[in-house]
């Protein structure tokens, strides 16, 4: 089996993961996750150099941070196939007593997550702090963060990515999930991004393009984002994702970005989606 | 020690204390790294600049990155001490403070100038009163208002060894000094004199305003017990109540809306242990103005005949 075919299971297990977590208590954020899915397992099963038996400063090996901390069912359940902690735990999310945090905290001491996240904008910044320490320690590891489009609409991302350019935190790699939808509707209908290519450019990043909900090109993005790295600028990867991305009914649209399937909508969505580790 | 031998050895900001504090912090440990939103000859960061560039970060105007980054360096085993004026360390990044240090215990500095009616001429859009307030009420921060160069200068010292967020405040006046060897412990009340009739709980600027207070009390024949409470949170609740118990009588004085400061976390300690007469030194719910420091202080009755009058009434209805 390749690793596509391999990278792509874990994927497929993932978005069931995501849709039975979200259903289970009735509340969270199915759309973003699902987009995120094919991303998230290519990062922590093929592109980073990370441990998990998770220490806190991540110094040695490569670290992420969820900027667009809603979208924590992917994460969760990401982390939990890394072996980061039980996936048995996956069925607490958002439950009373859970490490599994509507939005991920540091503070119930979830393994994997390294700063709360959940109020948008934040997340760049901490991510480039722990870049930035890396330079001053010598260390030679990535710091990969993740942000929502609709999230560039807060003003503290571009004082990140000023601050990151200026001061060539090239040990840096920013994906931006680009579906195109926040609560309200399209970006282009609550606040357009405009050309964002262009914008990034212009704040002196190496801006990649990638698909990502195709597999292969998002081993091939992070890959070509790895390679990009140490050459006195930061990366952004710009990622075009389907918001509900392998369940049909929930794409398309920003109408699922935080709601819950009914019973009858799950069977449907574990219909399109192979189990293929193991249901938590 | 005697009220009488508390004397002032001379005048310097409490933000060159921070500014030489930082640089022995620095000295002793190479964790400590400094970052400033644009401010470094304000916040007196150039000594720790010359000697240690490597461990400088310049953020340029932008407190919300500079907190998100100081969370991310604080993450990485650093002890990141940010340098801005109070207004824009609290107000203006409080969801940053909130989530990304406070909430995500992250081991972050936030040092503050500036603060309080004190800065003079800038007026109120810097005047920051309400920064006690909104720091207190965030689980696990510890706030700490030190009174004078020295006292700055060793909490400054302190902080770094202390695991867990902490604000600093300070301010920008020259200031009387007199702490000289005097012992400081975060979370430890420091009593300046001891005495019977009242007692005079001070924190930041307004200790001097009441050791002046004191001696203008005292010479009346009362005996003042006057106690700096330099740590806001946690509050050292056993001196508070071992005093009021004593002295049946409180003033509370600060450089701070009379909302949300010292005056209520006292009062909220002895409303709970001890109901004990009080009265409030501070600044009544309103925004500050443009104007020289004591015209300040006078107008918005944080001078020592404002310490006299409030210990007087307290002691009226003791």
């Amino acid at each position: 089996m390749s690793d596509i075919q391999q990278l792509k299971k874990i994927a497929s297990q993932v978005r069931r993961d995501i849709v039975r977590m979200v259903h289970d208590c009735q509340s969270g954020h199915p759309g973003g996750s699902l987009g995120c899915a094919d991303f998230l397992t290519a990062l922590y099963h093929h592109a980073m150099k990370h441990d998990n038996s998770f220490k806190m400063e991540g110094k040695g090996e490569d670290v992420f941070f969820l900027s667009n901390g809603h979208i924590s069912p992917v994460w969760y359940s990401t982390l939990a196939h890394a072996g980061y902690f039980p996936k048995a735990e996956l069925a607490t999310f958002r439950q009373l007593n859970s490490r599994l945090q509507g939005h991920p905290a540091t503070h119930e001491g979830l393994p994997g997550i390294r700063v709360a996240s959940g109020s948008l904008g934040q997340g760049l910044s901490v991510a480039c702090g722990l870049a930035l320490a890396k330079k001053m320690d010598k260390d030679d590891k990535l710091v990969y963060a993740l942000t929502g489009d609709g999230e560039l609409q807060e003003g503290q991302i571009w004082e990140a990515v000023l601050f990151a350019a200026h001061n060539k935190v090239d040990n840096f790699i920013v994906t931006v999930d680009w579906n195109g939808q926040q609560i309200d509707g399209s970006n282009d209908d609550v606040l357009a991004l405009g050309d964002l290519e262009a914008k990034w450019k212009a704040f002196g990043w190496e801006v990649l393009i990638m698909d990502g909900n195709d597999m292969q090109a998002v081993v091939d993005g992070l890959d070509a984002a790895k390679a990009k790295t140490g050459k006195g600028k930061p990366v952004v990867i710009l990622m075009r994702t389907e918001m509900g991305a392998g369940v049909d009914f929930m794409m398309g649209s920003h109408k699922w970005h935080g709601k819950a399937p009914s019973d009858e909508q799950l069977a449907d969505a574990l219909g399109q989606l192979e189990e293929t580790l193991g249901d938590y | 020690m005697k009220l009488k031998d508390i004397k002032s050895s001379g005048k310097k900001a409490t933000r060159d204390g921070f500014g030489d504090g930082l640089y022995a912090a620095g000295k002793a440990d190479d964790r400590v790294v400094a970052l400033c939103a644009d401010l470094v000859g304000s916040l007196k960061m150039q000594d720790f600049i010359d000697d240690y560039p490597e461990r400088f970060v310049q953020v340029g105007i932008a407190e919300a990155n500079m907190m998100g980054l100081a969370a991310g360096l604080a993450t990485a085993g650093k002890i990141p001490f940010t340098g801005t004026f109070a207004n824009f360390a609290t107000a203006r990044v409080y969801d940053q403070v909130r989530q990304s240090i406070a909430y995500s215990d992250k081991n972050v500095k936030i040092c503050a100038s500036h603060a309080g009616l004190t800065l003079g001429e800038d007026g109120a859009t810097h005047q920051t009163l309400e920064d006690i307030g909104m720091m207190k009420m965030l689980p696990g921060m510890t706030v700490i208002n030190p009174c004078d160069y020295n006292q700055t200068k060793v909490a400054t010292i302190a902080i770094a060894k202390h695991e867990g967020p902490v604000y600093l405040r300070f301010g920008r006046p020259s200031w009387p000094m007199f702490t000289e060897d005097m012992p400081f412990e975060i979370g430890k009340a420091l009593t300046l004199c001891e005495g019977t009739d009242v007692t005079i709980f001070a924190t930041g600027h307004l200790v001097w305003k009441a050791v002046e207070a004191a001696k203008e009390l005292e010479a009346e024949g009362l005996s003042v017990e006057l106690i700096n409470i330099h740590t806001i949170k946690p509050l050292d609740v056993e001196a508070v109540l071992a005093s009021a118990k004593k002295t049946k009588c409180v003033v509370v004085a600060e450089e701070h809306n009379i909302i949300g400061g010292l005056g209520e976390s006292i009062a909220r300690v002895l409303a709970q242990n001890n109901p004990t007469v009080m009265e409030f030194v501070a600044v009544n719910d309103t925004f500050g103005e443009s104007g020289k420091v004591p015209d300040l202080i006078a107008k918005y009755g944080l001078d020592t005949k404002d310490v006299v009058a409030a210990t007087q009434k307290a002691l009226s209805r003791k």
